[in-house]
Formats: C-alpha cells, sequence, structure tokens
C-alpha cells in the first residue's frame, strides 16, 4: 500500500481503517504530512467525547476499558481506544500488551484499538496522542478513550487533555498515597475502586474520600465508583458517572473551554517542535560543536552559547 | 581441633595449592539453571546436613532416598510412555501395540481442542484435532478409545486439566459399560489447573471455581474411586515453559499445598485425599541437579505434610511421582542425538528414585513421535532398568557430599520461593499477579541468552553444527482426514441422540454449579446423555465465566 | 522521518505454550523493536485485524501444536484480503523443514525451526525492513 497522503486522505474518507492506521503511522513518525492533509482531518474532528484512563500498573486499566468499551457498544456508539505504553529508555524499543484484555473488541467493526509507545519524545508525547485522537474523531468514532499508566508526566499530560479523566485504583494498601505522591489525585474527575470484592477495598474507600475531604471544595468533587471489572460489576455506575461529569461540564460550558486548552496547548506544542527543528540546522550544529571544544579551557558558557545561537537564527531569518 | 576445623583448614591447604598448580578452562561451572557450583565439595560442605534428619533410609522419613525400602530391588518403575493421536481407533490400536511390547500401563495424550474443552466441530478447533494427542468428543469416544483393553487390569494416565472431571465422567462410564465398577478403576488425572495458569496456559473459567473443579474431583474419588490418583501435581511444564530446576521443585510443592488447603477448607481429612496425589516432575539435562530436586522435593513434601498439615498416615508424607525427560532439552538438530540426551535424563530419574517414567522419542522437536521412534525411547528405559546395575541399590548417589549439598540447597531455595509466595497471599494471588509467570519468562529469557552468547554449549545447535544438514528421520503425519472424520462423528452423533435427555442433563449440571454443590454425579449423568466435552464446558462457562492472562515477560 | 519497526507477535490457534513468543517478544523489545503481544488463543481473522490496526511492518506467528498448515495459508489469505500486502509474515514453532518450506513457497517469509537464535530472527527482519525502505524509496 502506498504511502501517498493524498491517497491515503481518500481512502480514509471511505471508510478504511488500512487508511486510518497508516496515517496515524505518519503522525507518529513524524513523517511527512502536509499541513492541507492535517487541515483537513482537523475539520472533520471535534465531535467525539474523550475520557482517560490512568492509574497505577495492575489496577486493571484494560479490562475496565474493555467493559466499558462493551457498555458503549450497546448503546450503539463507536469507539476508538488508545493504549499507551512506555518505550524502554535503554533500548528505544517496547512491549505493547494492553490488546491483550481486549481481544474480544477486535473483530467489533466499531471499535479501533491502537497501542501507542512514548518513544521517549521530550513533551511531543500529548500532542502526537491528541493528534492520534483527532484522527479517532474525524474518523467517526464517538467515544475516544486513552488508556496509560499513571507513572509519567508526559502520560498524565495525555489523560489530563481529555474531556474526562478516570484514575483507577485498587485496594492494596497505600495505593492512594501512591497516587496522591504521583500527582493522579489531581487530575481525576472520578475515581474508580477496582477490585472491589478484594479484603480492605472498603478501607482503602474511607481512606480516599478523607483524602478528598481535606482538600479545599470545588464545583466538581469527583465520586468514588466500585468496579470488578473482571466480573462486570460497576460498569454502570461508571458510566453514569462519566455521563454526569460531562453534564456538568455542559452547564458549565467547560467542554470548550478544555477544547481551547487544548487548541492551545497543541498550538504551543507544535510552535516548539517546528522551532527546534528549524533553529537545529547544519551552522547551529557546528556552533554548539565550537563551544564544546572551548570548553576545556573555560573560554565559554552556555549562556554565552545560547545566546550565539539566537543570534544566529535570527541572522538565518533575516536573509530569508 | 574439631573435625570441621580440621577439614576448613585443609581445604584452605589444597585452595592454595589448586591455585598455583591448576587453571580452569574460561567460561562459567554452572548448572542447567544457571547455579555456580564450586570446585570441589568435601566434608566441610555438608556440616549442617544431619544424617538422620536430611538423609535418613529408604522407606523412611523424610523419604529422601525413597518412598520404598526396597525400591527398584522390588519392582522396576511403571514405562509409561505417553501416547495419543488422530482419531480413539487410531490411538487405541497404538494402545494395544505398546502393551502388547511391555508397557505397563496407559497414558493418554489429548489433542488441543479436547484440552480446551472444545469439541471438532468447533471453528476454533479447525487444524488441531486429532493432531497433538487423540480426539476426544463424547463417551462414544471414549469407548472406542479403550475398546478391548480392560480397565480392571491397565492401569490409565490421562493429562487433562481444564476439562479433567469430564475426562473422568467418561472414564468412570466407560468401566461401567465393562462392567467394571468405578472403586476398581485404576489411573491418574492430571487434573493441576494451577500449573496451567502458572505454565502451560490451558485454562478456561477463571482460577477460583478451576480450583473448586479440583476439589469437587478430589471428593467425588476419596469416596467413589479410591483407587485413583486424583491429582497429579506437575512441575514437567513449569520447567518446560522455561523455569529453573528449584522453581520446578517450589512451584510444583506450592501448588500441592494449595490442593491440600482447598482439600482441607472443602471438609476433607488430609489422611483421606493426601495419599491419592501424585507428583509429576521434569528431568532436563543437568544430571546431579535433576537428582538433588527428586530428593529435595520428597524431603519437602513429607515435612510439611506431617509437620504442618499434622497427616498421620506414611502415605500422606509420601511422594511418588511421575518423570518425563525434558522436551525443552532436545534438538531439531542432529535429532538422532536427543536418544542420547533422553537417556542420561532417564537415568537421573531412575536415580532421583522416580515411580513411572516417561522418555521422550529423539523426534519431538519436528513433530509427534512415529512408532519406531517411540519404541526406541521405551528400549532407552529398558536397558536402564536391565543392563547398566543402576537398580541394585536404592538412592546409590546417597551420602555423596556434591549430591547432598545440592539436595539441601534445592531445599532451601524452595523455602524462599514458599515465604515469597506466601507474602503474595497464596498461589492464587501470585497467579493474579503475574509472579510466577514473570519468574519463568525471565529464567527462560537467560537461558536462552546463554546459549546465544555460548555461555552453554548445545551441541549441534551453538556448537559442532553441520550447515548443510539434511532432516533424515521420518516425521509422523495426521491426515487432515482425521479431522474430517472426527467432525462427521460428532455431528451424527449430536443428531442421533436423545437430544432431551441432553437439555436436561445440562440443566442440572448448570443447576448444580450455580447451587456450588459438587458437580461430577451431574458430570456422569451427562455423559451417559451423550453430551459433549464442548456443551458441558460451555455449560460451565455460563456460571464460572472464563479467564484471560495478563501477560508478563 | 523517525521509523520504528512494530512488529505483532501473535499465539494463533488453542496452543498456549508461550515460552518461545515471550522470549522473541522481549529479545525484539531489546532490539528496539516495538513489540505488539497478541495474547493466546487468536484466531487468523483477529491476527489479521490487530495487524491492520497497529499498521505493523511484520506478524511473528508461534505455532507448537502441529496446526501450521492450515493456520499460516489462512493469514495469508485474510492478508491479502484486508491488503496487507507489504507486511511480513514469518514465525516458528514445531514446523519440520519440509513444511517450512513449502510455506515459504506459498509466500511467507522465513520460517525458523527449534533453536533459531534470537538474533538470526532480529537481524532478519532488520534486513527485511531495509530493503523495504530501499524498494519504497526508489
Amino acid at each position: 500500500m502506498t504511502l501517498n497522503p493524498e491517497k491515503l486522505l481518500n481512502d480514509f474518507e471511505t471508510g478504511s481503517k488500512r487508511a486510518l492506521a497508516r496515517l496515524i503511522s505518519l503522525i507518529e513518525n513524524n513523517g511527512k504530512l502536509a499541513d492541507d492533509v492535517r487541515d483537513a482531518l482537523y475539520q472533520k474532528s471535534g465531535r467525539a467525547y474523550r475520557i482517560g484512563f490512568t492509574g497505577p500498573p495492575g489496577a486493571g486499566k484494560s479490562t475496565l476499558v474493555n467493559q466499558i468499551t462493551k457498555a458503549y457498544r450497546q448503546q450503539g456508539k463507536t469507539v476508538g481506544i488508545i493504549a499507551v505504553d512506555p518505550t524502554s529508555p535503554f533500548t528505544g524499543g517496547a512491549l505493547l500488551g494492553d490488546r491483550v484484555r481486549m481481544n474480544d473488541l477486535t473483530l467489533d467493526d466499531g471499535v479501533f484499538i491502537r497501542s501507542m509507545a512514548t518513544r521517549g519524545s521530550l513533551g511531543g508525547l500529548s500532542t502526537k496522542a491528541q493528534e492520534v485522537a483527532d484522527i479517532l474523531d474525524a474518523f467517526g468514532k464517538d467515544i475516544i478513550i486513552y488508556e496509560t499508566v499513571g507513572v509519567g508526566q508526559s502520560e498524565l499530560d495525555i489523560v489530563e487533555a481529555a474531556d474526562t479523566t478516570v484514575v483507577v485504583l485498587v485496594p492494596e494498601s497505600g495505593d492512594s498515597v501512591q497516587a496522591m505522591k504521583a500527582g493522579l489525585m489531581e487530575i481525576a474527575d472520578i475515581f474508580v475502586m477496582n477490585k472491589a470484592d478484594r479484603e480492605g477495598a472498603d478501607r482503602a474507600i474511607r481512606e480516599l474520600s478523607a483524602i478528598l475531604h481535606l482538600r479545599e471544595a470545588r464545583d466538581w468533587q469527583p465520586p468514588i465508583v466500585k468496579c470488578v471489572a473482571v466480573k462486570q460489576e460497576g460498569i454502570n455506575d461508571l458510566l453514569t458517572a462519566i455521563d454526569r461529569h460531562y453534564c456538568y461540564l455542559q452547564e458549565h460550558h467547560l467542554l470548550e473551554e478544555k477544547r481551547r486548552e487544548r487548541f492551545v496547548q497543541s498550538v504551543h506544542s507544535l510552535v516548539s517542535t517546528r522551532l527546534k527543528n528549524e533553529f537545529w540546522d547544519e551552522r547551529a550544529r557546528r556552533i554548539l560543536e565550537q563551544h564544546i571544544a572551548g570548553l576545556d579551557q573555560r573560554k565559554t558558557s552556555p549562556y554565552r552559547a545560547a545566546q550565539q545561537l539566537i543570534d544566529h537564527f535570527k541572522q538565518s531569518l533575516a536573509k530569508q | 581441633m574439631t573435625d570441621f576445623e580440621k577439614y576448613k583448614k585443609e581445604r584452605e591447604r589444597w585452595e592454595a595449592e589448586r591455585q598455583t598448580k591448576s587453571k580452569d578452562r574460561p567460561g562459567k561451572f554452572m548448572t542447567t539453571s544457571s547455579v555456580p557450583i564450586d570446585h570441589l565439595y568435601g566434608p566441610e560442605n555438608v556440616q549442617d546436613i544431619d544424617f538422620f534428619k536430611d538423609v535418613g533410609y529408604p522407606g523412611e522419613y523424610p523419604y529422601t532416598r525413597g518412598i520404598h525400602y526396597n525400591m527398584y530391588r522390588g519392582r522396576l518403575w511403571t514405562m509409561r510412555q505417553f501416547a495419543g493421536f488422530g482419531t480413539a481407533h487410531d490411538t487405541n490400536q497404538r494402545f494395544k501395540y505398546l502393551l502388547e511390547n511391555g508397557q505397563t500401563g496407559l497414558s493418554v495424550a489429548f489433542d488441543l481442542p479436547t484440552l480446551m474443552g472444545r469439541d471438532s466441530d468447533d471453528p476454533l478447533s479447525h487444524g488441531e484435532v486429532g493432531v497433538c494427542g487423540v480426539a476426544i468428543d463424547s463417551l462414544a469416544d471414549m469407548e472406542v478409545l479403550f475398546d478391548g483393553i480392560p480397565l480392571d487390569k491397565v492401569s490409565t494416565s490421562m493429562t487433562i486439566n481444564s476439562p479433567a472431571a469430564i475426562l473422568l465422567a467418561f472414564y468412570i462410564c466407560v468401566g461401567e459399560k465393562q462392567g467394571v465398577p468405578q472403586e476398581k478403576l485404576m489411573g491418574t488425572l492430571q487434573n493441576d489447573i494451577l500449573k496451567e495458569y502458572i505454565a502451560q496456559k490451558e485454562f478456561i473459567f477463571p482460577p477460583e471455581p478451576s480450583m473448586k473443579l479440583v476439589v469437587d474431583t478430589v471428593e467425588y474419588c476419596t469416596r467413589h474411586v479410591p483407587k485413583w490418583n486424583t491429582i497429579s501435581i506437575s512441575g514437567y511444564h513449569i520447567r518446560e515453559a522455561g523455569s529453573t530446576a528449584v522453581q520446578e521443585l517450589a512451584f510444583t510443592l506450592a501448588d500441592g499445598f494449595a490442593y491440600v488447603d482447598s482439600c482441607i477448607e472443602a471438609g476433607l481429612d488430609v489422611d483421606e485425599f493426601a495419599p491419592r496425589f501424585s507428583f509429576f516432575f521434569n528431568s532436563h539435562l543437568d544430571f546431579f541437579e535433576e537428582i538433588a530436586k527428586f530428593r529435595a522435593a520428597r524431603k519437602i513434601w513429607a515435612r510439611h505434610m506431617r509437620e504442618r498439615y499434622g497427616a498421620k498416615n506414611e502415605r500422606s508424607w509420601k511422594l511418588r511421582f511421575h518423570t518425563q525427560t525434558a522436551g525443552c532439552s532436545l534438538t531439531g538438530q542432529q535429532p538422532e542425538n536427543n536418544i542420547v540426551r533422553t537417556a542420561f535424563e532417564a537415568l537421573a530419574a531412575v536415580l532421583g528414585g522416580t515411580q513411572s517414567l516417561h522418555t521422550n522419542s529423539l523426534d519431538e522437536t519436528w513433530a509427534l513421535p512415529t512408532e519406531k521412534a517411540a519404541k526406541i525411547a521405551l528400549r532407552t528405559q529398558q536397558i536402564i532398568a536391565h543392563e547398566i546395575g543402576v537398580i541394585n541399590t536404592p538412592d546409590p548417589l546417597a551420602g555423596s557430599y556434591f549430591v547432598e549439598r545440592l539436595t539441601k540447597d534445592m531445599e532451601q531455595a524452595a523455602e524462599e520461593y514458599f515465604q515469597k509466595i506466601n507474602d503474595f497471599g497464596g498461589v492464587i494471588p501470585a497467579i493474579k499477579q503475574g509472579f510466577f509467570q514473570r519468574e519463568i519468562a525471565k529464567a527462560a529469557r537467560q537461558y536462552q541468552d546463554e546459549i546465544e552468547r555460548k555461555e552453554r554449549i548445545i551441541v549441534g545447535v551453538n556448537a559442532y553444527r553441520e550447515p548443510d544438514e539434511k532432516l533424515e528421520i521420518p516425521i509422523l503425519r495426521i491426515d487432515d482426514k482425521v479431522e474430517k472424520a472426527q467432525v462427521a462423528r460428532v455431528k451424527a452423533l449430536k443428531e442421533k441422540r436423545d437430544n432431551t435427555k441432553v437439555r436436561q442433563t445440562l440443566d442440572r449440571l448448570r443447576e448444580a454449579a450455580a447451587a456450588n454443590e459438587n458437580v461430577m454425579p451431574y458430570l456422569i449423568d451427562c455423559a451417559h446423555a451423550y453430551c459433549t466435552i464442548g456443551e458441558m464446558i460451555n455449560t460451565l462457562k455460563e456460571v464460572y465465566g472464563t479467564w484471560t492472562e495478563e501477560p508478563v515477560f | 522521518m523517525d521509523r520504528k519497526i512494530r512488529v505483532l507477535v501473535a499465539k494463533p490457534g488453542l496452543d498456549g505454550h508461550d515460552r518461545g513468543a515471550k522470549v522473541i517478544a522481549s529479545a525484539l523489545r531489546d532490539a528496539g523493536f516495538e513489540v505488539i503481544y497478541s495474547g493466546l488463543h487468536q484466531t487468523p481473522e483477529q491476527i489479521v485485524e490487530i495487524a491492520l490496526q497497529e499498521d505493523v511492518d511484520v506478524i511473528g506467528i508461534s505455532i507448537l501444536s502441529g496446526a501450521h498448515m492450515t493456520l499460516f495459508p489462512r493469514i495469508m489469505e485474510l492478508m491479502q484480503e484486508k491488503g496487507l500486502d507489504d507486511v511480513l509474515l514469518t514465525g516458528g514453532g514445531i514446523i519440520p523443514p519440509e513444511d517450512a518450506e513449502k510455506l515459504e513457497a506459498m509466500g511467507t517469509g522465513k520460517i525458523f525451526g527449534p533453536g533459531s537464535s534470537t538474533q538470526d530472527i532480529i537481524q532478519y527482519i532488520r534486513e527485511w525492513a531495509e530493503s523495504r525502505e530501499q524498494t519504497e524509496t526508489k
């Protein structure tokens, strides 16, 4: 199959999943995709509701996403899932196994699942994940779900960019404390206490609500939903909680605000990525090399190097 | 100066001499499980070993030296070759051939659809019917499988786990039809579901209801089929999945204790059921490590059964085990060499005091064994039994500083694993958190890396290769006619049987499962009504649900 | 373009022996590939659909059950149907050389038998990816 973007866009418009998958790869790989293709895709998006799922490893996020997707499918909604897993910082490789828990969705035509590795991109991950969500949105999915392990800031940025963020915890002791340390408490619109049939679930819920009550009161108090995802228990309660959050966002005109924020964030991120790419041309890299060479005698400093690079960049702009 | 001080001093002197007068080849000296091995073992290495407490005498607690007083002087081990392929009729012919050639017990290999509780006409069964073993869909097939084989004289081992209760029901029904009451049936059901989650991955239901099914069979057999070995607690598959010897030992025994706990919880007395538990181990290439593993296994089991569970019956203390040589140790390259590997592994099993043994065939890395290859494997056992003099005295390696040290180390390492498993809250919670799976995956990767770095030499694979080698051995082919015939057979059965009765018995099974009753009697009724495996399993799935594992690497 | 080689490691059929699949999956990850693991007991339809959605470069199949002559051809057929014509289908397991030759003649990539080293498999995939890139840029 050709990688010609125009052809891909045509196929995409006729509903080709293959074209959708390929376009996602182009985004992931920073491939050449003309801005008019991106424009065309972006203009089609904006309809889907975006839900982020995060939480510590082993909390049962994939199983929960699997169940909630089935519930949406029963309502006749189509779903796109973006499952993000970390890239190994040592090898650059990744093992993406989230689909295993969602295998009964594979052959459902109304569901599209894509596994993404973080690829250690500097702050660009969130933008990329959003772009992938935009494409799934443009493809016509009603619901977009992000799933990431809540370990690093870039993963948290992804879910935070969702309309509703669900933080999944399990009753294991100290889980909520860990979650607080990891910054999960601040981003949650809804908490799920998964595996709630385990010992200690009620105690964990009490601990969690105690922590929540210590915070300043806010308009939206995140509810805590009890689930046993493997037994399909609590899924309807979670659906209701998500709907309630959606209504809350609607009533307070926060949905538009979230979308504006996402737009601003994307623009910021794109500008800085593109600027960086233009900035580091052949000459700029040479300037840096020269400064490194002078480092032994302390004939340079990072400040001086940076200023010289910026001067060079301004000059080259003026020449254009 | 005490003896120990003297040994230690002498050892230090010798070490100094050795280092000046000799030099080791480069490379690591380690077991197949990557355990480093010392230069030399002497009295100083066994100071913590007490002869009476740790070694003792054959036939007596702690059974380190074997569970019988006379071991193979009394009776040789059972030479039990696992067999099964194609239709029930094909396997019935192979069974008769094996019995005529001196085999003393039967061991049934089922095909994957049967192992996974699916009928031959299930879409997922396509391509797998009768390939890895015999295809059994209903009692009708089981009747053909044992046609002309008297079930009161021959003992049968059935390698089946998730649907084990159903196969037992079939066997009981065949016995009944032959006029053999269930009290007289002899055999073994593998029925070890825990190792499926840990290693072999042929699970259907979630762990808890699966465990309940196991307890149902134990309870039923304790009351009605007293000569039946209810669970064959298996390390074989754990090892094949890549574990080390210690992991095989520890995880298998931990599984065994988990079954004991569950049966006690169900209200059974330990001495009622524990004597009918048996074990199934792997015998891998590292001769001494394997022998130490078997010896340690007996000792640990005996101690836990007596001290921890308070078992009074000596038979509850005795760990009886079947051994199979390691399939994963065989090579596709120069397959004839596999005869030699298997012979050493079989010898380790015999020196380790096994009660029965399966020797793998030279062609098993490529396909199921041909008749010729299976015969050589059986002959290997006969040569060990009759020609090389290892059966003359029980546990001939006892007292070897090296073997006693290894045995004790194995035991201690296993105890450390028991503690870890305990910290997870037991075997099932540890399974759910991927503990065993992760340990095994790590060990498998390490073994492979050692081969690729040539720290471990495998003849024909990473050394002594024959680049232009052509495979010269015949390969057993399963005709795809088998699948067509079996599919037609099960379809015909579904038409001609009394389907009202099928529905009724399945409904009662569903109710019994939902009410948490012992399902064995209901499965026997279903079997009599010619319900298929798939129908029974699907009925149980409605109550129990299914299981998907979280993959760990 | 920062292209990563994406590989689907899949276990078709009823066979649960995942030692090889997992060793390969982790070795491929360590070689810098992005590995999608299918999990056990997948049908050919599921495997090809996953490959499509994940836009993988390579499908690696592990079969130890003897059902390879049914499963490989079915996967190839579905790949053609879905237009996965530039995806490499490779694999291994208990597959006699004669069958491996037949499958390769039918158009699969290399079939790896017992005793294959992960390094050989990694190298094979890298070389395949390089040669594909060359034909793409032509």
